[in-house]
């Protein structure tokens, strides 16, 4: 009894602080972020300035309760669920299909309760987290490459692929179904020792991704799909201003205007109704916008020490579940960090992905709360 | 586990440099694309609007203004800014006296700003501003306004809705007049409403410079009041009067009545009002007329006055001389033509200076033969009549005349006497002004100079000169029968008690002939020994007496017995 008790403390004292901080930093920069860009907007639209601020503030308390609850929850837990996290994933997704499933901002991909609203995809990255971590633990116990037979592979790699498919194809959200199978990808890269087949897979992709672009710049996609057209407005933004590279140019005008400094505090322009949705995906370049280059930097290394966190404590936990779980959180926030700000910037084509912790939007933020919840959870139980 | 944990950190490394590999991205939009996106935001968040300059004025040669502008107001409306539509919709109407429907579209329009109504007079906008109406926007700027109304308004002109010339000297010195517009950028949001506290960029206009003109008010208005009161009494269709300085080109007075109002120029006088009803015209068709300068924008023949030209062309080839002897039966075969005298029982015999003093056409076409049409035409090219005189006004007419290959002899003795071709009035006048002030062939001409506001004089207005058109000698005779045509002759209706004048009438019948329509007219110049100023003054089908000795005389009279002691006051400058 006592030396269990010895135990507790003992792990209470290795839970990651640095990482919580960084967390709430973002947490509340996020909050002031979301009032500054929407204000203007929320003024004029809702007569209430604080009107998005108020509902991520929301939002941000469930978070840290869904947090907290993660934090006391012992995340050996979470491994019975393994099989149901998959299960519920693809039932809420389904349900999207009948009436509960309701349209925001011309997509349907919320399911509303009355009580409570959200988007089944936001649970089925975590879903997905949940089920390869447990997965990967399971095969790798039965022995040493039962993984990389067909049959491993197609146990770990089947669900995610069908959630993605489904999220794509029900609620048409690609950057969803990219995110799914990115963070699918990146643990089954973590937990097999092979390169080449990554590197080959890599290499095939970027191949792939190339000839698209060259077909796509050199034919006449004016009437052909919606995505390939904005491969072509991602091409040449300045083009397409007044249609597909709209939102696209006002971001880069936002972010170049920006400079070194900033322009400070609350003085964007473009978040005076130039950007649509400025709270929202693109909310890095009002950042970059009001708070200049040093401003956009000090956000990027804030993402950077809580990947590298996520990194050490994936490292130094003993227990194979636990270390899988933070590589899938770790991996989660890497892809959408970085396809948010590439997309931003114009990098890569437009594709409608938030910034953790910072953009708007409810769902995202509760779970993405509970994701650091179950990190700062394994961090616990650290050497 | 070391495997597993190696593949973490590459997960890791790869994912901390696609983020480092995006801050350089970052790096270079927001140092290196900067100033381009920059400038771009700044010029979707500004609305500019313009601040009209003021034109320059237009002054004549004593100082009077003749040109100016006025302060009057553009009414428009920011759509997203309105309160209440209804009573900004009521409210314009009534005060603009403009239909509700217009105003209604106008403010319905989905557009950041509408304008309503401009140039509306300084009251109204006053009165417009103080209702406060919110969303209503009144802005100043300048409106063309000229003081004498419908005084020169041929050679003025006047400026259309943006403030460019449209005839006269304002579009010929619209270059000068002009000035560079200013402009206020105002920071807006996307909907385009102004920001608050926000600052505004302003970039100052400057104004237009004046210009200085050669007219003189005076002499203008007396000239006007002369040409009227002959257009009334000879209910003629118009009536022209020119005054001239002979040495330099200027010119002090330009009048082609009917004129129009320049501050309501777009609606037709009631000369033309009226043809409106007759013929199926556009108006602007009439417009145009009404605006024809007929100075210059019309050719027509000119008769008598011409015998100006074939007596220098004769003394100056030596065909003829002063004292040469002629004798007039009333008539003159010219190859299977006769050509009648005006006086059909003849002149008789009369030397050469008799000739011109009865302007007798056997006479002329006799020295005009002698010539010979290549050497006519020769002479007629050297005096500058197949040229444009080059008059700074818009739409000079050119010179109708037969190509050299053409002129029989029927054609030369028409010639001779002012037929058979066409010019402008202003270029019988340059050429006869060339004749007689010694042989330089002078550019007429009304702009002076350019002043600017800031620096001073910007332009002295230089015209081409051609020297030596004729010999000294022939200009002294020229000078000397002339005279005698006004002291003795024919122009005796032009003589003015006290005055050296020298002139010559014409009576020419209008094209095409046998309408019993004639163009009266007279050219005169004082003091005939040493010419200072000319004037020409031509009367267009006249009704009754029509004959220039007896009705253009005496307008070239009355203005030179007012003209000559102002201008010798003056020093004739």
């Amino acid at each position: 009894m006592a030396k269990r008790q010895v135990q507790i403390r003992h792990s209470r004292h290795n839970m990651d602080y640095v990482l919580l901080t960084v967390v709430m930093f973002l947490v509340i920069f996020g909050l002031l972020m979301i009032y500054s860009t929407s204000s203007y907007e929320a003024g004029s639209d809702f007569g209430d300035s604080a009107y998005y601020l108020k509902r991520q503030a929301q939002s941000t308390v469930i978070g840290i309760v869904g947090l907290i609850i993660m934090v006391k929850l012992p995340y050996r837990y979470l491994q019975r669920f393994d099989i149901l996290a998959v299960i519920v994933s693809v039932a809420l997704l389904l349900l999207i299909i009948t009436p509960i499933g309701v349209t925001r901002n011309g997509a349907r991909r919320w399911l509303d309760f009355k009580v409570i609203s959200f988007q089944p995809a936001e649970v089925a990255k975590i879903g997905v987290i949940i089920y390869l971590a447990s997965m990967i633990q399971r095969l790798e116990k039965l022995g040493r490459n039962v993984l990389r037979t067909p049959k491993g592979i197609a146990i770990i790699m089947i669900p995610p692929v069908i959630i993605a498919g489904m999220v794509y194809l029900i609620t048409d959200n690609l950057s969803s179904a990219i995110i799914i199978v990115g963070i699918a990808v990146a643990m089954m890269f973590v937990a097999v020792p092979d390169y080449k087949w990554f590197v080959i897979m890599g290499a095939a992709g970027v191949a792939m991704v190339a000839a698209l672009v060259m077909y796509v710049s050199n034919e006449d996609v004016t009437d052909s799909g919606f995505r390939l057209a904005r491969i072509k407005a991602w091409l040449d933004p300045e083009a397409y201003s007044t249609d597909r590279a709209f939102q696209t140019l006002q971001a880069l005008y936002a972010i170049g205007s920006g400079g070194i400094w900033g322009k400070g505090l609350g003085q964007s322009m473009q978040k005076r109704g130039f950007l649509p949705e400025a709270q929202n995906d693109m909310i890095f370049s009002i950042i970059c916008e009001e708070l200049g280059l040093f401003g956009a930097i000090t956000i990027i290394l804030l993402f950077v020490i809580l990947i590298w966190s996520c990194m050490v404590i994936a490292n130094k936990t003993v227990d194979r579940f636990g270390s899988l779980l933070v590589v899938g959180v770790m991996a989660h926030y890497a892809i959408q960090v970085i396809l948010n700000i590439a997309v931003v910037t114009n990098t890569i084509p437009n594709t409608g992905i938030t910034l953790p912790f910072i953009s708007y939007g409810g769902t995202s933020t509760l779970f993405l709360l509970m994701e650091i919840g179950i990190v700062l959870n394994v961090s616990k139980s650290c050497k | 586990m070391t495997v597993q944990k190696k593949k973490t950190f590459v997960l890791c490394v790869l994912s901390v440099t696609a983020l480092l590999a995006l801050s350089v991205r970052v790096g270079y939009l927001m140092i290196a694309r900067s100033e381009y996106y920059t400038q771009e935001a700044q010029e979707l968040h500004e609305r500019e609007r313009d601040i009209k300059a003021a034109r320059g004025r237009i002054i004549d040669s004593t100082g009077t203004v003749l040109a100016d502008n006025k302060t009057v107001c553009t009414i428009s409306v920011i759509r997203s800014q309105i309160e209440d539509a209804g009573q900004v919709i009521e409210a314009l109407s009534s005060e603009l006296g403009l239909s509700e429907e217009y105003v209604r579209k106008q403010v319905e329009k989905r557009s950041s700003r509408e304008r309503i109504k401009s140039n509306v007079d300084k009251e109204t906008g006053d009165r417009i501003r103080n209702m406060d109406l919110a969303g209503v926007k009144v802005d100043e700027d300048y409106k063309r306004y000229y003081p004498y109304g419908e005084l020169a308004s041929k050679v003025l002109g006047f400026t259309g809705g943006d403030n460019q010339g449209i005839v006269g000297l304002e579009v010929s010195y619209e270059e000068y007049l002009t000035g560079t517009k200013g402009k206020i950028l105002t920071l807006t949001d996307a909907k385009g409403i102004e920001l608050d506290g926000m600052g505004e960029r302003r970039r100052e206009p400057v104004a237009g410079s004046d210009l200085y003109v050669s007219l003189d008010i005076n002499i203008q208005k007396y000239a006007t009041q002369l040409a009227k009161q002959a257009y009334e009494t000879k209910q003629a269709k118009g009536v022209s009067i020119i005054v001239m300085n002979v040495n330099n080109g200027e010119i002090l007075a330009m009048t082609d009545v009917p004129e129009f109002d320049l501050n309501d120029p777009f609606t037709l006088i009631e000369e033309f009002a009226s043809e409106e009803a007759q013929d199926g015209e556009t108006t602007q068709d009439l417009l145009n007329q009404m605006w024809r300068n007929g100075c210059i924008n019309d050719t027509y023949e000119p008769g008598s006055t011409l015998k100006i030209i074939t007596a220098a062309a004769g003394l100056e080839s030596g065909a003829v001389t002063l004292e040469d002897n002629f004798s007039c039966p009333g008539y003159i075969v010219v190859d299977d033509r006769r050509i009648r005298c005006h006086k059909t029982a003849g002149h008789g015999a009369e030397d050469f200076t008799h000739a011109v003093m009865n302007s007798c056409n056997p006479v002329f076409i006799t020295v005009g033969l002698r010539i010979g049409a290549e050497r006519y035409y020769e002479y007629f090219t050297q005096f500058g009549l197949k040229q444009k005189t080059g008059i700074d006004l818009p739409g000079e007419a050119a010179t109708i005349m037969h190509d050299l290959e053409n002129i029989g002899n029927v054609e030369l003795a028409t010639i001779s006497f002012g037929q058979s071709f066409q010019i402008t009035p202003l270029r019988l006048m340059a050429t006869v002004a060339g004749l007689i002030n010694g042989g330089t062939l002078v550019t007429p001409h009304l702009g002076v100079k350019a002043v600017n506001e800031e620096q001073g004089t910007i332009e002295e207005f230089v015209y081409p000169v051609t020297e030596g058109i004729v010999s000294s000698d022939t200009t002294e005779k020229l000078k000397y029968v002339l005279e005698q045509v006004v002291e003795n002759g024919g122009g005796k209706n032009g003589y003015v008690e006290g005055y050296r004048v020298g002139g010559k009438t014409a009576t020419s019948q209008t094209l095409p002939r046998g309408t019993g329509r004639y163009i009266a007219s007279f050219l005169a110049f004082a003091p005939a020994d040493d010419p200072k100023v000319m004037a020409l003054a031509i009367i267009d089908t006249p009704q009754g007496t029509y004959y220039g000795g007896q009705i253009a005389d005496p307008v070239v009279r009355q203005l030179f017995e007012n003209i000559l002691p102002y201008l010798e006051e003056m020093d004739y400058n």
